[in-house]
């Protein structure tokens, strides 16, 4: 594979890695608030799916969604800045960390109702066909969402009108502190698409290239009218499913496991090593980058201002309605 | 209206001890489920995490996993399920970990738990409760930080509870197990961490009689939840300057202990109405027209309500704080009538 694109997916890892340390580090600082879901442990399936995506094609996904715009090619500071709900924010602070945007890249958020978006992919698409692209739209959710019933509505839809969305389901075995196997029927996922006739790949999300290779055969398929595929890629979070979650739920030593034999970093860092594509110092430099791009975040987050009062009333329609929002007075 | 005390029907005895507003409802749980089989818990990740606010933390190892069912994300699910247990005699208690969700449950709570009684009369009743953490202060953004209970008001069948104390969430969850009615029950979150001195045994309190908070003569504000927290702090302001507000928190919207709202504002001749969901078709709203039907006499001055505005929950903190009103917005108004 070409040397390049392979730097540059190290790249993209290593920097959602340290942005996600770095982000953990603000919350513990209580810089961050809220609900911070961190995407360690995770990294080769934005990398390797988003590497097989067109510039005008769509994504969603859930609100495990730092690493999702990183890979997208969202500038980290306007990023880091909301999660810090500051004004030079992705969404000017107003969304947070689990409803992050992207439009110009054509990224449609970070959803925090789990399973929510999955029917608005499938709008996308609908859309997409109706005004004649061929464009397609990635929808990337967790285990758990197959668990709600929009899932299920999504996925008929979008199979019964063969419509180009790739349904991408992270397994990383649990859905907050739930193992799957204790909140779903059937252990693998894939299975549930079978009911729909869609066609699926499964794939090692801590496998960079095993990711890739199944998402092209979906996107492939998308593209050329061939309607959804379901793609389900087996992973696992390093961290605990919030900055909040104790994780009372798994053993460290499952934790320590998968970090020793399936950190997706030190796979691609072994494979690039190993075939001879850069040299260690070659890669220490992509590191040394990362860290510099993140640093550059977190500062551009911290010294940037929160938004004004005035903002709150703004954006609660398309265009203003005549006269004061009701309550606003009290101010 | 019961007055400052816990007014337990059951016998609350007069040594007190100090709880996290999570430790009532959780000794609530378990004692309706130590003293009813039918009880059971069902939410997502109550039993093995041991809650999102760990209010049910313990309680898997209590009762074991029959009874403390960790469940699907499946809002509309779970809570039909649930309604379906009821209708046969079961007492589920459903945790909605967040109140946003229960937007997917809707279908269920409206169209069926809502709508048994009244279509089979007394061959049917509905005996549940779900329990929906709600409320903004957490930085947690638009989707997760809703107060909705203004939308349940609107449907005929349901209750609504909504607690400002420990020993009222402790007294009122209780009474909700044992109604046989779908209960709506708020919890606010921010509520979750207060703690505060709690009467000893069992005790409960009976839905639709409202807490007199503290007495005064000048002014009646109308809160409940997290938001009669807030008027209370409000009163002591007040009291400070000379100005004497009566603070009635209402502990049941559905059903409403109007009378004693009336009584308080035929005393006062004002009154101030207070929520911390968004205005417009509030809860305030039915309570200012239910005062102007029914108190309209001894009103002295315009109705004043003190509520969010109308606009989602911001995620950045700053702009947080300033959608969620406070002592101070409470004191003001008050002051402002009171001087009118
Ligand atoms: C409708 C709904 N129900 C519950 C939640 C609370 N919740 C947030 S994330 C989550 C677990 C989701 O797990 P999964 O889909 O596997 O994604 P992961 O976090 O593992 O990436 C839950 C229960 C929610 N946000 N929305
Ligand atoms: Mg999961």
């Amino acid at each position: 594979m070409d040397k390049t694109l392979l730097l540059k997916w190290f790249y993209q890892m290593k920097l959602i890695r340290t942005f996600e340390e770095k982000s953990a580090e603000l919350y513990a600082y209580g810089k961050i608030g809220g609900f911070l879901h961190l995407y360690i442990g995770e990294e080769a399936v934005a990398t390797g799916a988003l590497a097989t995506l067109r510039e005008d094609d769509h994504l969603l996904t859930h609100y495990r969604d730092h690493g999702w715009a990183l890979a997208r090619g969202t500038d980290p500071k306007p990023l880091m800045a909301e999660l810090l709900g500051r004004v030079t924010g992705v969404s000017k602070g107003k969304g947070g960390s689990m409803h992050l945007c992207d439009p110009e890249r054509n990224f449609w958020g970070g959803y925090a109702i789990v399973g929510g978006h999955l029917p608005l992919a499938v709008g996308i698409a609908f859309a997409m066909r109706y005004q004649g692209t061929d464009r397609v739209v990635l929808s990337v959710f967790g285990d758990g969402a197959t668990n709600i019933g929009e899932f299920h509505e999504a996925l008929n839809m979008a199979a019964l009108w063969e419509l180009p969305v790739i349904f991408l389901c992270e397994n990383n075995l649990y859905g907050m502190g739930t193992q799957v196997k204790r909140a779903s029927a059937v252990p693998e996922m894939a299975q549930k698409a079978c009911a729909y006739g869609m066609p699926t790949e499964q794939c090692n999300g801590m496998d960079v290239f095993s990711v890739y290779g199944a998402m092209q055969k979906a996107v492939q398929r998308a593209r050329a009218g061939e309607g959804p595929t379901f793609v389900e890629a087996k992973t696992y979070r390093f961290r605990g499913h919030s900055m909040a979650d104790p994780e009372l739920y798994r053993q460290h030593d499952e934790v320590e496991a998968f970090r020793e034999c399936c950190d997706p970093i030190e796979s691609l860092r072994d494979h690039i090593l190993r075939e001879k594509l850069a040299t260690p110092e070659e890669l220490e430099q992509l590191e040394r980058q990362a860290a510099a791009a993140t640093e550059e975040a977190a500062q551009f987050a911290e010294q940037s201002p929160p938004p004004p009062l005035e903002a709150l009333y703004e954006d609660i329609y398309a265009q203003p309605l005549d006269g004061p929002t009701a309550g606003k007075e009290r101010r | 209206m019961s007055n400052q005390d816990v007014s337990g029907s059951g016998g609350a005895s007069d040594r007190f001890r100090e709880l996290y507003f999570t430790e009532a409802l959780r000794e609530a749980l378990a004692e309706e489920m130590e003293r009813d089989p039918e009880v059971f818990l069902l939410g997502e990740d109550m039993g093995v995490y041991g809650g999102c606010f760990g209010v049910t933390r313990g309680l898997l190892e209590q009762f074991g996993p029959e009874r403390v069912r960790d469940t699907p994300i499946s809002e509309a699910g779970v809570v039909g399920l649930a309604v379906g247990a009821a209708i046969l005699g079961a007492r589920p208690v459903v945790e909605v970990m967040f109140m946003d969700f229960i937007t997917l449950a809707m279908d269920q709570i409206a169209n069926h738990a809502a709508k048994f009684r009244y279509m089979y009369g007394e061959q049917a009743r509905v005996p549940l409760v779900i329990r929906c953490p709600a409320g903004a202060g957490r930085a947690y953004g638009a989707t997760h930080s809703q107060t909705l209970e203004a939308w349940f008001l609107h449907v005929p069948g349901l209750k609504v509870v909504a607690p400002a104390t420990a020993a009222d969430a402790k007294g009122l969850l209780k009474s909700a197990i044992r109604d046989d009615n779908p209960v709506i029950f708020l919890e606010n979150k921010v509520l979750y961490q207060s703690r505060e001195w709690i009467p000893d045994g069992e005790f409960t309190i009976p839905l639709g009689r409202a807490r007199r908070v503290c007495e005064g003569g000048d002014v009646t504000i109308v809160a409940y939840s997290r938001m009669a927290r807030e008027a209370e702090k409000a009163a002591s302001i007040l009291a400070e300057e000379g100005i004497g507000a009566e603070v009635i928190d209402l502990r049941s919207l559905v059903p409403l202990d109007i009378d004693a709202v009336v009584a308080s504002v035929t005393k006062t001749g004002r009154v101030v109405l207070v929520e911390e969901g968004t205005r417009t078709g509030g809860v305030c709203a039915e309570l200012g027209m239910r005062l102007f039907e029914e108190a309209w006499d001894s009103l002295d001055a315009p109705i004043q309500r003190v509520t969010a505005p109308d606009i989602p929950i911001p995620f950045a903190p700053e702009l947080e704080a300033a959608v969620i009103p406070t002592a101070a917005d409470i004191a003001a108004a008050a002051r402002a009538l009171a001087e009118s």
